[in-house]
């Protein structure tokens, strides 16, 4: 009787948890299933269809893509340097972390909006520009004519914002590494650079599939950042998504929309769940 | 090959003084352990002859090269550490081959280098496993092999046994002691276990509180320790230490008087527990059995010396049971004399 009420414990414990997700996750999830495959109550494509016949849908598909690309792998360079140079620190390694840290605190819209602030016409990067005499008066550069001054005005935006998630967790992961390790490869002779890549980031492996299966699935949902700082010049796919749902009153597309960037999701999860595997026995 | 000059190497962690000015030479070809207590040093010091920790002051020397600014891994050293460090994510064959992968190696030289490793340290079937597959015992021989793989000049070992079982340490121990022999790489070993020392090294520098106390053969610093210290935390028992009074250059243990190296005054006997022949009570220093511990090979006896309690190796099959008083008469030679108020060792003859 003890055993099976002991037994059953866990479970108990687990069910609330798992309720709320059934009931703010599984439930909407297929409803969004649904919606995407119905038109009128019946069972069909036309969403879909719809969704890629669209003017902007090639543009937020690309724009979406290429900024993952330069983002991601921007965020996970940075954020390496930066919890390295930590392990570094012998005093105020908390505080400087906790200064980098700083932008998880700030909301995305948020984000974006500042950097609107020093990146619009006579925002402060064009009043330092003219100041230095680079510029000779307020320069657009968040416009459908300037789309490179655009796209890397979103990617800073989203380096500022976000790096910092990978950092915590890359910086996490540093600290699981037993300090023997590059003590034993520099006796041997190896070079600080040759430490990194053969010891550190080999070992770092776990904590980099984390970093980059989290960031990337939030860099395919980026909408908030692009939306504050380009609004439709830089069309994305969950931008898209809202447009549809709010200006065109077309849920079944946004539904299409929604499970485009899903399947996008769970296909890039599964390739590094697969790519950045630890073998069981090169476990430490 | 090359030897170790340490020399007036000092390190202050803040305020705190690790290190006092310690020199030591290691011979070529030596085996020589770092013995003492946790927070001795000693640790500290291969460390800074390893270079992976800054000294304060002070020199270290290989094979008459200045080494004390270059970094470590211009130092040509191998090293064995506590926890092994082998690398979880290199095949054992990688990680042996590590260092020569390091010096640029061809692979002619790699391979035949970790063949030999391998067979001295009996893994040569375990080349293609990863080390998460290994035993304790089996990853402390990847380690050495590591090691000795670069035919390192100088070889330190940072208590390369304390994470195996008795057993395995044992046998460890001997094949350790067979493959320095053979190889003549000179060697610095720190250990905090005395039977370790003892059995491996050719000298032994026993270090206390950021100084080495003794810097002699094993054998020296078991039966001749300089200080009340090195007799303590040397061998197991430890020596004993009986407050003896001297009047006239006489030391007076029970109904022995022997000649002692002072002319009056107290001064303690250093005497090993192997050191005692047993004999009637009015025969010698009167010995009061409080506890028998049959060990085997001889018996343990713990008892009382007047007020003092010391311990005393008789023969397996003594008849002697607690409760009872014997008489025990010291090997004379083999008495430490020790001041009594500094715990430093004596002259032999006052």
């Amino acid at each position: 009787m003890t055993r099976a009420r002991t037994s059953l414990l866990p479970y108990l414990l687990l069910a609330p948890s798992l309720l709320f997700l059934a009931a703010l996750f599984l439930v909407p999830l297929l409803q969004t299933i649904g919606l995407s495959l119905t038109e009128n109550g019946e069972l069909s494509p036309a969403n879909y269809q719809r969704m890629v016949g669209d003017l902007n849908f090639v543009p937020s598909l690309r724009n979406t893509f290429v900024l993952v690309l330069v983002v991601v792998p921007a965020q996970v360079v940075f954020a390496l340097a930066m919890a390295t140079m930590l392990q570094k620190l012998r005093l105020g390694r908390d505080i400087v972390l906790w200064i980098w840290t700083i932008p998880l605190g700030v909301s995305d819209l948020a984000a974006g909006l500042v950097w609107l602030a020093i990146l619009q016409d006579r925002g402060y990067l064009n009043s330092a520009l003219m100041a230095l005499g680079v510029i000779d008066g307020p320069t657009p550069w968040l416009t459908y004519e300037t789309p490179v001054a655009l796209f890397f005005s979103v990617v800073a935006a989203e380096v500022w914002r976000a790096t910092a998630i990978v950092l915590v967790i890359l910086v996490a992961g540093l600290q699981l590494i037993p300090r023997e390790y590059a003590e034993a490869a520099e006796v041997f002779g190896a070079r600080p650079w040759t430490i990194f890549r053969r010891i550190t980031l080999p070992l770092l492996r776990p904590s980099l599939q984390t970093a980059l299966i989290l960031r990337t699935v939030l860099a395919f949902e980026v909408f908030a950042v692009v939306y504050a700082i380009g609004g439709r010049n830089f069309p994305v796919l969950v931008g898209e998504a809202f447009v549809w749902q709010t200006d065109n009153q077309n849920t079944g597309v946004a539904a299409a929309y929604a499970m485009l960037v899903v399947v996008i999701s769970l296909a890039s999860t599964v390739f590094y769940l697969r790519a950045l595997r630890t073998p069981p026995e090169q476990q430490p | 090959m090359a030897d170790i000059q340490i020399e007036r190497v000092r390190k202050d962690f803040g305020a705190v003084r690790a290190l006092d000015e310690i020199t030591l030479h290691v011979a070529d070809g030596e085996f020589v352990a770092l013995l003492g207590p946790s927070g001795c040093g000693k640790t500290t010091l291969l460390r800074i002859v390893a270079g992976l920790e800054t000294r304060t002051a002070g020199r270290i020397v290989i094979g008459g090269r200045d080494l004390s600014d270059v970094p470590t891994r211009n130092r040509g050293l191998a090293m064995v550490f506590q926890n092994y460090a082998v690398f979880p994510h290199m095949t054992v064959y990688e990680n042996i081959a590590f260092g020569l992968r390091m010096q640029g190696a061809d692979t002619t030289r790699v391979q035949a280098q970790v063949k030999r490793a391998a067979e001295l340290l009996h893994i040569e079937m375990l080349l293609d496993r990863y080390p998460a597959k290994l035993s304790g015992g089996q990853r402390q021989r990847v380690a050495v092999a590591r090691a000795l793989a670069v035919e390192p000049p100088v070889l330190l070992m940072d208590e390369p046994l304390s994470n195996l079982d008795a057993l395995l340490r044992l046998e460890m121990r001997a094949d350790l002691k067979a493959i320095l022999q053979e190889a003549g790489t000179t060697t610095i070993y720190v250990t905090h276990d005395q039977t370790e020392a003892m059995g491996l090294a050719d000298r032994i520098a026993v270090m206390h509180g950021g100084r080495i106390v003794q810097f002699d053969t094993p054998m020296a610093v078991y039966g001749r320790p300089q200080s009340t210290f090195v007799g303590g935390f040397v061998g197991s028992p430890p020596m004993n230490f009986i407050k003896v009074d001297v009047t006239g250059g006489q030391a007076k243990l029970g109904a022995l008087s022997l000649p002692a190296p002072v002319a009056s005054g107290s001064v303690l006997a250093g005497i090993r527990a192997e050191d005692f022949a047993l004999v009637e009570r009015d025969k010698g220093l009167p010995f009061n059995v409080l506890v028998v511990e049959p060990l085997g090979s001889h018996a343990l006896m713990t008892g009382r010396v007047a007020d003092q309690i010391i311990r005393v190796v008789a023969p397996p099959d003594t008849a002697h049971a607690a409760g009872t008083e014997i008489g025990l008469a010291p090997v004379q030679q083999r008495i430490v004399w020790m001041d009594a108020g500094s715990g430093t060792a004596l002259g032999r003859s006052a």
